[in-house]
C-alpha cells in the first residue's frame, strides 16, 4: 500500500481546524510579511536565501494542495549525486544552488 | 498517558528531564549516540562515549523507575574523517551485546558527501553483519531530501537489510511519503525551528495514518523540548483523536518497533 493510499479515519473539520489554528496562522503570516518588510528597509546585497524565500511563497500560493511539501522542495538541493566533501557541518535552510556539477532530479 | 521517548540525548539533559519525562507517562527513553556539539580527538574519545550511554545513563534512568536503552555509532556530523570512522566503527561489536543497547544509530547523512556515504555504508554492514536494529538520521533544511533519497538507496543495496527493522527519522512533508512506501518505519522529530511542529507531525498522521510511525522530541544541548511527545498527544486530543489512537502513535508501535529487539523490556512487562 503508497502512502497517499493510507485511510484517513481522523480527519478533523474546516471548522475545527479554523478554530484550533487561525489565529496562530495569521500571527505567522504577519511574521513573514513584517520580515520580508524588514529586509527591504535594510541596506546591503541580500543572496540565494531570500530568492529561495520569494519561490517558496510562490509555491504557497500558487500550489492547490500539498503546499508544505512543496515549500520544502522549493528551500531543497535538488540534485543526487554526494558532494565531494562536507566543508561545514551546519545547513542554512536553502539551497546555494553552487553544486552544478550534480544532475537534478524531478521531485 | 503513556508514552516512549524513542530519540533523547539523555546524556545532555538535567535530572529535573528524567523526572517530568516519568510524571508525564514516559515509560522508557532510547537514546541514540550523537554529535557533542564538537569533534571528538580521538576513538578513545567515542569509547568512553560508549561506556556513558550503556553503563552510567541507565543508572541515572533507573532512579526514576525509567528503562534507559541506546544505540551506537559515530554520528555523521563526525564522519567526514573516514580514518577515525573506522578507529570508532571498529569498538562498536564489543558493545552490541551490553543490555541495553538496542542496534546502530542514529547513522546517517549530514552534508551529503562522497565521505559520509562511504561510512553510512560501513554502518549498514555492520548492522547486518550482526543483525541490528538501525535508527537512520537524515539531514538538515535543504539538505534533508537528497540525504534520504542517498540513504534509502544505500539501505536497499544491501539486501540483507530489512526494512521493517529501521527506521527512518526526521521525515517531514516531503520525504515523509518516499520512506513509507520503501517499507521502512518514519520517525517525525518535534523540535522547534529546524524540523517538525506538532501540528504538521499530527497533519501527518491524519494524512498518513499511524500505521509505521513514531514520534520523538531528539531532546539535546540544543533548543528543544523533552515532553514534545506529550504536548503533542495532548494536540492530538484537542484535534479529535481518541485515546486509544494517540496511546497508538506514542506507546504501541514504538513499541512494536523497538520490540524487534528481543533486549527491548518495559519495566512492567
Amino acid at each position: 500500500m503508497k502512502a497517499n493510499d493510507r485511510i484517513n479515519t481522523m480527519k478533523p473539520t474546516r471548522q475545527e481546524v479554523l478554530d484550533l489554528y487561525f489565529l496562530e496562522a495569521r500571527h505567522k503570516l504577519i511574521e513573514i510579511a513584517a520580515f520580508l518588510d524588514r529586509v527591504q528597509r535594510a541596506t546591503g546585497a541580500t543572496d540565494f536565501r531570500l530568492r529561495a524565500f520569494h519561490e517558496a511563497l510562490g509555491e504557497m500560493v500558487r500550489a492547490k494542495r500539498d503546499r508544505a511539501r512543496r515549500v520544502l522542495l522549493a528551500f531543497s538541493d535538488p540534485t543526487t549525486q554526494p558532494i565531494p566533501a562536507a566543508t561545514t557541518k551546519s545547513a542554512c535552510g536553502a539551497w546555494s544552488g553552487r553544486a552544478s556539477t550534480s544532475r537534478k532530479r524531478k521531485p | 498517558m503513556r508514552f516512549i521517548e524513542p530519540h533523547a540525548h539523555m546524556v545532555s539533559r538535567v535530572t529535573d528531564d528524567y523526572r517530568n519525562l516519568v510524571a508525564a507517562g514516559c515509560a522508557a527513553v532510547t537514546e541514540p549516540a550523537f554529535w557533542a556539539g564538537f569533534d571528538r580527538s580521538s576513538a578513545q574519545g567515542f569509547y568512553d562515549y560508549f561506556c556513558q550511554i550503556t553503563e552510567h545513563e541507565p543508572k541515572r534512568a533507573a532512579k526514576f523507575g525509567l528503562a534507559h536503552f541506546c544505540w551506537l555509532c559515530i554520528n555523521p556530523k563526525e564522519s567526514e574523517d573516514v580514518k577515525l570512522a573506522e578507529e570508532v566503527i571498529a569498538l562498536i561489536p564489543q558493545f552490541l551485546d551490553r543490555p541495553n543497547v538496542l542496534g546502530l544509530g542514529e547513522i546517517g547523512l549530514n552534508k551529503n558527501s562522497r565521505n559520509e556515504l562511504k561510512v553510512l555504508e560501513m554502518h549498514i554492514e555492520l548492522a547486518a553483519r550482526h543483525d541490528q536494529l538501525i535508527l537512520v538520521h537524515t539531514p538538515h533544511l535543504e539538505d534533508k531530501l537528497k540525504g534520504t533519497r542517498l540513504t534509502l538507496d544505500a539501505l536497499q543495496n544491501n539486501r540483507r537489510i530489512k526494512p521493517e527493522r529501521v527506521i527512518i527519522d526526521h521525515v517531514e512533508e516531503h520525504t515523509v511519503a518516499m520512506v513509507l512506501d520503501a517499507g521502512f518505519w518514519a520517525g517525525m522529530t518535534l523540535y522547534p525551528g529546524t524540523k517538525c511542529t506538532s501540528s504538521r507531525a499530527i497533519d501527518m498522521i491524519e494524512r498518513y495514518g499511524p500505521e509505521r510511525l513514531w514520534m520523538n522530541s531528539a531532546c539535546d544541548w540544543g533548543d528543544s523540548v523533552p515532553l514534545a511527545i506529550p504536548y503533542t498527544a495532548l494536540e492530538m486530543r484537542q484535534r479529535g483523536h481518541s485515546p486509544q489512537q494517540i496511546d497508538r502513535v506514542i506507546y504501541q508501535n514504538p513499541c512494536a518497533f523497538l520490540s524487534q529487539c528481543r533486549k527491548f523490556k518495559l519495566p512492567e512487562s
